[in-house]
């Protein structure tokens, strides 16, 4: 057991600290001030601002940092990918842009795509240049994520996709999308899909914002009306879909980042409690100690994840269920910054008197999605108990 | 960033597993329950001739000189075949003591015979409140010539009944504060000390301990006089560690049976298992079980390291340990339905155990509140 790192790794972690502390300057005024209120998170303007700190990020040498050098990445370590999490919490930096890009479909390329993909899309997801967007749920194939009925059809050169798409974030800004569809249905469900993507000013596509609980538009639905999508344009072989969009590593990677980010979310309920002098409270104690408490377990359960893929190669067991934990302790988290606030917690950004300018509204809120979001808990749960536990299927 | 047990540290439990899964099976421990003494002296030396008892002491004082998170991983094991008898008493309670507190003499006397499984000892820590804070200590000893002498009865005392010397934590100055205790060495068959077993859901020998006049030469003062909460204080850190790995291994025992048997049970033409009801209630206790590994071997790294953060950790680790090994087999009665309610069974076994865990050296709610206060809420 050893919690040390190599002089290398110490060295990595320097050159970003420095790099960090000089250009966390040029932030936006509002960035980070309790103060005063930023863009909405929805907003063009919070949209450029991710992307202009995202390029900084890039052309620095920080994203993408275990991808091949080849394809625009930095070609380093897992453990710099790590330290990189770790320190942009520590900072409390803004983070990457083109989540869905550099958490799905990159990934997917890399392990599915043909090196010609490879070559043209994967520098352009890191450099955030082409932003990308997952098509993968429907109206009827929610946690039955195999139950999808969007069809695409041999047209020879090209396919053609009719169906209806949910959920897909960030699909108003993106110009690339990913997109799970049947193409064969008389298959068993999960035999028959393919992962294809299409340039997003593809003919035929509508996006339409869907305003989630938090009344910002993060998300879309999406409309694909006889799209064609040249033939070419699939990761991995026609009908094994299921397969390249299971599996992505980077949760392993960022969570030990994650933790020291809810350890200053913790942190600041602590300091939420004292200014509003509830930290005498017996009550409130008793469950900002369980927090905290809920963070430690969470940090050593992501870094004895972390071991398990250094030593064996492969992300272990423990992988779905810090995912479960995570997300549920998010949302106990929010929920007490509320309770913590009293009447105060009814009052929403904009409005006079309102704490931290309606922060801690909107991420409550925003956390009810996520236990269902990268699936529901109890699709975790099943998960668990069939593939960890071993218990039988129905 | 290497955060698990070594190569050396599985070999360490998987032979020790190996060992009790054949010298402490579940009739050992049900008869030990019943029986006077409370343990095997016979598995008692085995243990010893396996390096056991000696495993963190350091080889000047016939110890193995091995790390605290080896005795953890021990521990572990322990926990989970519930091996009845004084060795958290004898090697954690009073050796780790007398380890950091004890001089030179002291040290030479008492770790070579402990490791050697010769002797047995206990430390007499709570009185009749439960407090584990320094006002629940009034228990006195009076300065008397080059001797000090001990009045007062001590409470919940595990194993006094078989130990040869006690530890005895004594106030040696009025005042209900941290400042004036101190903790003498005390041979068990002093003139004025009384022992009196009492009777444990678990079986556990608990004992009320009486002194009355009890002489103990000065030469047996344990550390500085009136400085020995520090040296409790550290104590209590490691046997909270400790008795957080026991709890962790009993948990681990509970579920792995409780998963087992929702695997063949079956009802309604089907294993049990098959129903997320079954499913999600087993899915949890794994949370709760990985959750629990993770943190005690990293509170017990923080020991190792005498990591500034370590009492921190520790109430921690016991905080999620006293919640999740009551979960564990509250749940794993449940799985098992009828049977699991039964005598027969030995699940009730661990639900007993988790429920004395839980509020040894503290339950959830006490360490919550002292987390709250080491992070100064």
């Amino acid at each position: 057991m050893d919690f040390s790192y190599t002089p290398e790794e110490e060295t990595f972690r320097d050159e970003l600290k420095q790099w960090l502390t000089m250009h966390m300057k040029e932030l936006p005024e509002w960035y980070g001030r309790r103060d005063i209120a930023g863009p909405d998170v929805d907003s063009q303007e919070y949209h450029d601002f991710s992307v202009w700190w995202h390029r900084k990020l890039y052309d620095a040498g920080f994203v993408g940092i275990t991808w091949p050098k080849e394809y625009g990445g930095r070609g380093g370590t897992i453990m710099e990918q790590v330290i990189f999490y770790e320190e942009i919490a520590r900072h409390r930096a803004p983070g990457l842009s083109n989540a869905h890009g550099i958490g799905w479909c990159g990934p997917a390329i890399l392990a599915h795509g043909s090196e010609e993909q490879k070559k043209r899309y994967l520098p352009k997801i890191l450099s955030a240049e082409e932003i990308w967007c997952t098509f993968y749920s429907e109206p009827e194939a929610g946690s039955d994520m195999a139950n999808v009925q969007t069809r695409a059809v041999d047209g020879g050169d090209h396919w053609v996709v009719n169906g209806q798409k949910v959920w897909s974030s960030g699909a108003h800004v993106a110009d690339w999308g990913v997109l799970l569809v049947r193409t064969d249905p008389e298959v068993r469900k999960h035999r028959g899909i393919s992962y294809l993507f299409l340039d997003m000013k593809t003919p035929g596509i509508t996006v339409s914002p869907l305003r989630n609980i938090t009344g910002t538009a993060e998300f879309n639905e999406a409309f694909f009306d006889n799209v064609r999508i040249p033939r070419d344009q699939v990761i991995g072989e026609v009908n094994m879909g299921w397969y390249v969009a299971a599996g992505a590593l980077e949760f392993e990677r960022s969570s030990a980042g994650t933790a020291i980010a809810r350890e200053n979310s913790v942190k600041g309920i602590i300091r939420l409690a004292k200014e509003m002098g509830h930290n005498g409270d017996p009550m409130v104690r008793q469950k900002l100690a369980q927090l905290y408490v809920e963070t430690m377990v969470l940090k050593y359960m992501a870094l004895r994840g972390l071991t398990h893929e250094l030593r064996e190669g492969r992300p272990g067991p423990q992988g779905a269920v810090s995912s479960v934990f995570s997300m549920e302790f998010n949302q106990r988290l929010q929920d007490l910054a509320m309770e913590i606030q009293g009447p105060y917690s009814r009052l929403v950004r904009g409005s006079k008197h309102a704490v931290d300018h309606g922060r801690w509204q909107h991420d409550f809120l925003r956390s009810r999605g996520n236990t269902i979001e990268t699936g529901t808990s109890e699709i975790k749960r099943n998960i668990i108990a069939q593939r960890v536990l071993g218990l039988p299927r129905q | 960033m290497d955060f698990d047990l070594g190569e050396e540290q599985v070999m360490l439990k998987t032979s020790a597993r190996d060992f009790l899964d054949k010298e402490c099976p579940k009739k050992l421990v049900r008869d030990m329950m019943d029986d006077d003494k409370g343990y095997s002296p016979e598995l008692w030396r085995q243990m010893a001739d396996l390096g056991w008892h000696g495993l963190a002491f350091p080889e000047e004082y016939d110890g193995v000189g091995s790390s605290f998170l080896d005795l953890t991983v021990l521990l572990e094991e322990m926990g989970r075949a519930l091996v009845p008898g004084p060795f958290v008493s004898t090697v954690v309670y009073a050796g780790r003591t007398i380890l950091a507190a004890g001089n030179e003499e002291q040290k030479q006397r008492f770790l070579p015979a402990i490791a050697g499984g010769e002797t047995i000892m206990t430390m007499a820590l709570l009185e009749s409140s439960g407090d584990l804070e320094p006002s629940g200590i009034a228990v006195t000893a009076s300065p008397s010539g080059q001797d000090f002498v001990i009045n007062g009865t001590k409470l919940f005392v595990p194993d006094a009944h078989i130990a040869d010397h006690l530890i005895c934590v004594a106030r040696t100055k009025d005042g209900t504060g941290e400042d004036g205790i101190s903790l003498f060495l005390v041979d068990a068959k002093s003139e004025g000390l009384r022992v009196e077993v009492l009777s444990t859901m678990t079986g556990e020998k608990l004992c009320e301990v009486t002194f009355s006049g009890v002489t103990v030469p000065g030469s047996n003062l344990l550390g500085k006089l009136n400085g020995g909460w520090p040296v409790v204080r550290n104590l209590l850190d490691e046997a909270i560690v400790g008795e957080c790995a026991w709890m962790m291994g009993g948990a681990r025992w509970a579920l792995e049976t409780s998963v087992d048997y929702a695997k063949e049970r079956e009802q309604f033409g089907v294993p049990i298992g098959t129903f997320q009801a079954i499913q999600h209630k087993l899915a949890n206790v794994a949370v709760e079980v990985e959750g629990a590994t993770s943190i005690v071997y990293y509170a017990a790294w923080a020991i190792d390291e005498n990591d500034p953060g370590k009492t921190l950790a520790a109430s921690v680790a016991k905080t999620w340990c006293s919640d999740t090994y009551k979960h564990a087999t509250f749940e794993g009665i449940q799985v098992h339905g009828g049977i699991g309610f039964t005598w027969d069974h030995d699940m009730h076994l661990y639900f007993k155990r988790a429920k004395s865990s839980q509020v040894a050296f503290g339950d959830a709610d006490y360490h919550r509140e002292r987390i709250a206060q080491l992070l100064d809420v």
